[in-house]
């Protein structure tokens, strides 16, 4: 719900998440599958900035409503 | 005597808390923890087996933990499948109405049980959800429900409208035969709408809100961090809480390059936080962040971050928190946001 109201003020928003079909049922529109529930930005530095660069593509994106990607791309 | 599968997540289960969240789908014989009170319920109907997975490891292989578990529970040839309560757990409650739903759809008659705000009341499908209280609490009252509806499906039994038989609507009409004419029917209900007094099944869908646009040059752009990860400095100096929050709280990032175990942990009630504290960064990414912001991929990093714990919070108050720091973003002139949600 943060991230629908979030966009809801205009501002782009990607929402980093490993239950991503809840995300798109409540509607929000950038969600990028994240690798676990306990490490959303995965465990080492690697895996971070991959998901970190995959996110910043995301919110450069124009993209259908609901829309989620996985980290590989 | 007619056949029950109960489904329960890895705590209800008996298998252990959060650190065995992981854990694959797996059958018990009989009925296990909340299944022995959910037993003594049934009347003239026996849980046979129940059939579990651990709630992290169901939320990551969806696909295929549904179908293992659907496998589990058609070699009961069940007459009906139960599953729950799982209250206001999302993941439990999720994960609940995809094996409910599952079931259904392979023709077995299935229940579940959940409270109203459980994402899961939108992914079961045509299966039946008993509503319950936000929390283990309202086990006692859930459980003769929960029972009642079960051995109705089990016995074939063809549910009545949703409000007399204690269940969640689910937007379904049926067709009924009427003494009295559609003009005449028309009036009355004009007339009970003039005195407010009427109820409808239809609405209250959430509603959509249009896609922001793509960011045009992020090396321009002011980002920030926020998460609902229950991540706070060492200590939970604003005592934010593990379930249920009733605030958001807003942290400054400056001097900081990376979120410094030790310095900061996770207080969220709803998963295992070992790994998020032994590095915070893997729940607010502060240190990859401020590396792009250094090699000029990201404009400027907003130089304050947002947390709450998104564990059991109402919709509404969650809808309360999202205006509320939308509108200092708004404010900052952030453009662009990374949330995390675990």
């Amino acid at each position: 719900m943060l991230a629908k109201e979030i966009e809801r003020a205009g501002i782009t928003t990607v929402f980093v998440s490993s239950l991503p079909t809840i995300a798109t049922m409540i509607g929000v529109n950038r969600t990028l599958r994240g690798p676990a529930i306990t490490h959303p930005f995965g465990l080492d530095e690697p895996e971070r900035r991959r998901i970190v660069e995959r996110a910043l593509e995301m919110l450069e994106a124009d993209v259908a409503p609901t829309t989620v990607w996985e980290v590989a791309a | 005597m007619v056949k029950a599968v109960h489904y329960l997540n890895q705590f209800f289960a008996g298998l252990g808390g959060e650190e065995q969240a992981d854990t694959p789908p797996m059958r018990l014989d009989g009925a296990v923890g909340p299944g022995r009170g959910l037993a003594a319920a049934l009347e003239d109907a026996e849980i046979v087996a129940t059939v579990a997975c651990g709630d992290d490891y169901f939320a990551e292989h969806e696909e295929e933990a549904t179908a293992a578990l659907l496998e589990l529970v058609r070699a009961e040839a069940p007459d009906v499948l139960v599953a729950g309560p799982a209250f206001g757990s999302g993941r439990y409650g999720y994960a609940s109405a995809r094996v409910a739903r599952a079931a259904a759809e392979a023709g077995i008659p299935a229940v579940a049980a959940m409270h109203e705000e459980n994402p899961g009341v939108a992914a079961v499908g045509r299966a039946v959800v008993v509503p319950t209280g936000p929390n283990v609490a309202g086990m006692r009252d859930a459980l003769p429900r929960l029972a009642a509806l079960a051995g109705r499906l089990a016995h074939g039994e063809r549910l009545g409208p949703a409000e007399e038989d204690g269940y969640l609507p689910r937007g379904l009409r049926r067709n009924r035969q009427y003494d009295r004419t559609g003009a005449e029917r028309a009036v009355d209900l004009l007339l009970a709408k003039l005195g407010g007094d009427t109820r409808t099944e239809v609405g209250g869908a959430h509603d959509t809100v249009p896609s922001p646009p793509p960011i045009p040059d992020l090396s321009h752009a002011l980002l920030a961090l926020v998460t609902e990860a229950g991540c706070v400095p060492q200590g939970n100096p604003d005592r934010l809480a593990s379930v249920r929050a009733h605030a958001w709280l807003r942290y400054s990032l400056a001097g900081e390059e990376r979120l410094e175990p030790g310095r900061y942990e996770s207080v969220h009630g709803g998963f295992d936080v070992t790994l998020a504290n032994e590095d915070p960064n893997r729940l607010v990414p502060l240190d990859t962040v401020r590396e792009l912001v250094g090699e000029g991929r990201i404009g400027e990093l907003y130089d304050c971050f947002y947390t709450t714990t998104g564990n059991g919070t109402p919709v509404a108050t969650a809808t309360t928190f999202g205006q509320e720091i939308a509108a200092e973003l708004r404010d900052a002139g952030v453009q662009a946001v990374l949330l995390s949600g675990t």
